[in-house]
């Protein structure tokens, strides 16, 4: 009966596990070894840390992790921030209203990120007659070059990956919310305690699991962003929008350069590594208040 | 009593007047956000011509499916995109609930040697960032198995991913053993336990895992793109780029194509939308 179970249980695991090693651990493994290679379709040739000393000396490199650590600590905490306002906004209303406002701010995610990047593209068309720009014009702020300049290329890309995360971050929080006991807050309005002082004493305090958490992996995606960068403005211009993810996509699959790629790619991993380590700790431990 | 004071009586009206004021706030982010969306679907309405920019009306005053005809006819492949999205997304999301179902089983409710090991690869194997894998995995698909612009290339990678495992893992261990044990006792082998209990009393879980996963694989752009050069080959989301050129694009046509692709997943997400909300809370919040 045991064995058969046991047995039984290998079978079940069998597919993941098969995925597992053909599609994770012996890529991985073949990567740090590409890493020290210098990769040629027929036999590679072993060239040690060559890889990475090359990366270390490549300043792009530097400017593409410092563009990624800009957009994911200005994107993060604004989309959470944003999205934690909506959500106080939104409490008071009836379940039905409240529904109704987390369809609409989830919706943009359900759409296609291509499909939005190039509506966003558009928006930002540099032209005087651009979306953007005419909206703009109405409070006399000259015309930009949204995604054409290096001023104002990151911060377009910012405020597109703002909304874009909104809606995931206001259901979040939503839910964090209506977990609150309201006990919390009768106690607090015997006190005479005024609306921020609440927000400040209870929610604020009450939520912060969730909001470390949303921290966490806003800035563990973040720090893998490609798909606009590369959709968007290429990395351009003059690589104010050239981000970790872009920069080893370009290394690999524009250069044929795989050694250095993957080269990239850990050292990358590894920094993702240092807040994945976070998480783990955080989820680990049982936060109680 | 709650966040919010509770006006009443004579001061009901100012709770009247707080939530006009925070519908007013939140009805204008709603259309910043919603706008994008707006824009996409009254664009494919638009006249089907190559544009390089600044032409834009927010209330076109001609609508048209001239786009629509448009994308239909721009490519012998336009509807196999589609198909193949749909293959794609379809077969995965399959894949995904059984096999993540029997796996999660194994981990939740079976003990058998190596059940921890094997668990910890999965947390481990969830946490490794895709640019590690992903010249690995197209030299593995494309060079070494030659399986470039098949099906089989894009739909093995996802076969079955650690996070969907994990998710039917978690839910799992909170049925009942006892249930299990006594269908075991009834003579009721593993397949059988996982197929007429298990899996019917995950119902609200599975579903979650079926509408994430589908929405996840209709919308994927990278690994599509890598793997997929050949125009027949290609889904949806990867063609959508076939309308755009160096300076100019098919602007129109390409919001058409991007709108039809998108229909289906709001038509969905409007029938189960429940779903779809708690696929985003779902191990994201606790308790």
């Amino acid at each position: 009966m045991k064995r058969k179970e046991t047995m039984w249980a290998y079978v079940f695991i069998m597919v993941p596990l098969c995925t597992f090693i053909l599609f994770t651990l012996y890529p991985v493994i073949s990567a740090v070894i590409t890493s020290f290679q210098k990769y040629k379709p027929l036999g590679a040739e072993w060239i040690g840390v060559q890889n990475y000393i090359k990366t270390f000396k490549n300043d792009l490199f530097y400017k593409a992790l410092i563009n990624t650590f800009v957009y994911s600590i200005i994107t993060v905490p604004v989309s959470m921030l944003l999205a934690f306002a909506i959500s106080i906004m939104i409490l008071p209303f009836t379940r039905r209203i409240q529904t109704g406002f987390k369809a609409v701010f989830y919706l943009p995610a359900i759409a296609s990120g291509v499909a939005l990047s190039f509506v966003w593209k558009w928006i930002y068309d540099p032209l005087p007659g651009g979306l953007l720009n005419s909206i703009l014009e109405v409070f006399h702020i000259p015309n930009q070059n949204w995604l054409g300049s290096s001023k104002t290329a990151m911060a377009s890309l910012i405020i597109m990956a703002v909304f874009g995360g909104l809606g995931q971050n206001v259901i979040i929080y939503i839910a964090a919310l209506l977990g609150i006991d309201s006990t919390y807050y009768e106690a607090a309005d015997m006190d005479g305690a005024t609306f921020m002082q609440k927000i400040r004493c209870i929610v604020w305090p009450l939520v912060k699991p969730t909001t470390v958490f949303l921290a966490i992996t806003g800035v563990i995606n973040g720090l893998q962003a490609f798909q606009n960068a590369y959709l968007m403005t290429g990395g351009g211009p003059d690589n104010a929008t050239t981000m970790a993810g872009l920069l080893i996509f370009n290394r690999a699959f524009t250069y044929f350069e795989y050694g250095e790629a993957c080269a990239q790619a850990l050292i990358l991993t590894a920094i993702i590594a240092v807040f994945a380590v976070f998480q783990f700790k955080i989820n680990a431990a049982d936060v109680e208040y | 009593m709650g966040l919010f004071k509770n006006y009443e009586g004579r001061y009901k009206y100012k709770r009247y007047l707080r939530n006009t004021c925070l519908a007013a706030v939140l009805l204008t982010l709603a259309v910043i956000t919603l706008f994008p969306l707006y824009y996409m679907v009254i664009s494919a309405f638009g006249p089907a011509v190559e544009t390089g920019g600044g032409s834009y009306t927010l209330f076109p005053k001609k609508i048209t499916l001239d786009s629509f005809r448009f994308f239909f006819s721009y490519s012998a492949y336009s509807l196999k995109w589609i198909w193949n999205s749909l293959v794609v997304a379809g077969i995965t999301t399959v894949s995904n609930v059984v096999f993540a179902s029997l796996a999660g089983y194994a981990f939740a409710k079976i003990r058998f040697p190596g059940c921890k090991f094997f668990f910890f690869l999965l947390l481990v194997a969830m946490m490794v960032p895709y640019q590690v894998t992903q010249v690995p995995l197209y030299i593995l698909i494309a060079n070494k198995m030659k399986l470039q612009n098949t099906y089989a290339a894009l739909i093995a990678p996802g076969m079955v991913t650690c996070y969907n495992v994990f998710l039917a893992k978690q839910f799992f261990a909170s049925l009942p053993t006892s249930i299990i044990e006594s269908a075991k006792i009834d003579g009721c082998n593993q397949p059988r336990i996982v197929w007429k209990i298990v899996m019917p009393l995950s119902k609200t879980i599975l579903s979650v895992m079926e509408i994430t996963t589908f929405l996840g694989n209709w919308n994927t752009f990278f690994w599509p793109f890598l793997i997929c050069n050949s125009e027949s080959m290609q889904t949806i989301q990867v063609a959508l780029k076939n309308f755009s050129f160096a300076n100019t694009s098919y602007f129109s046509p390409m919001m058409a194509g991007a709108t039809i692709s998108a229909l289906p997943m709001f038509i969905l997400f409007f029938c189960l939308q429940k779903y779809f909300l708690e696929g985003v809370t779902v191990g994201a919040v606790k308790g």
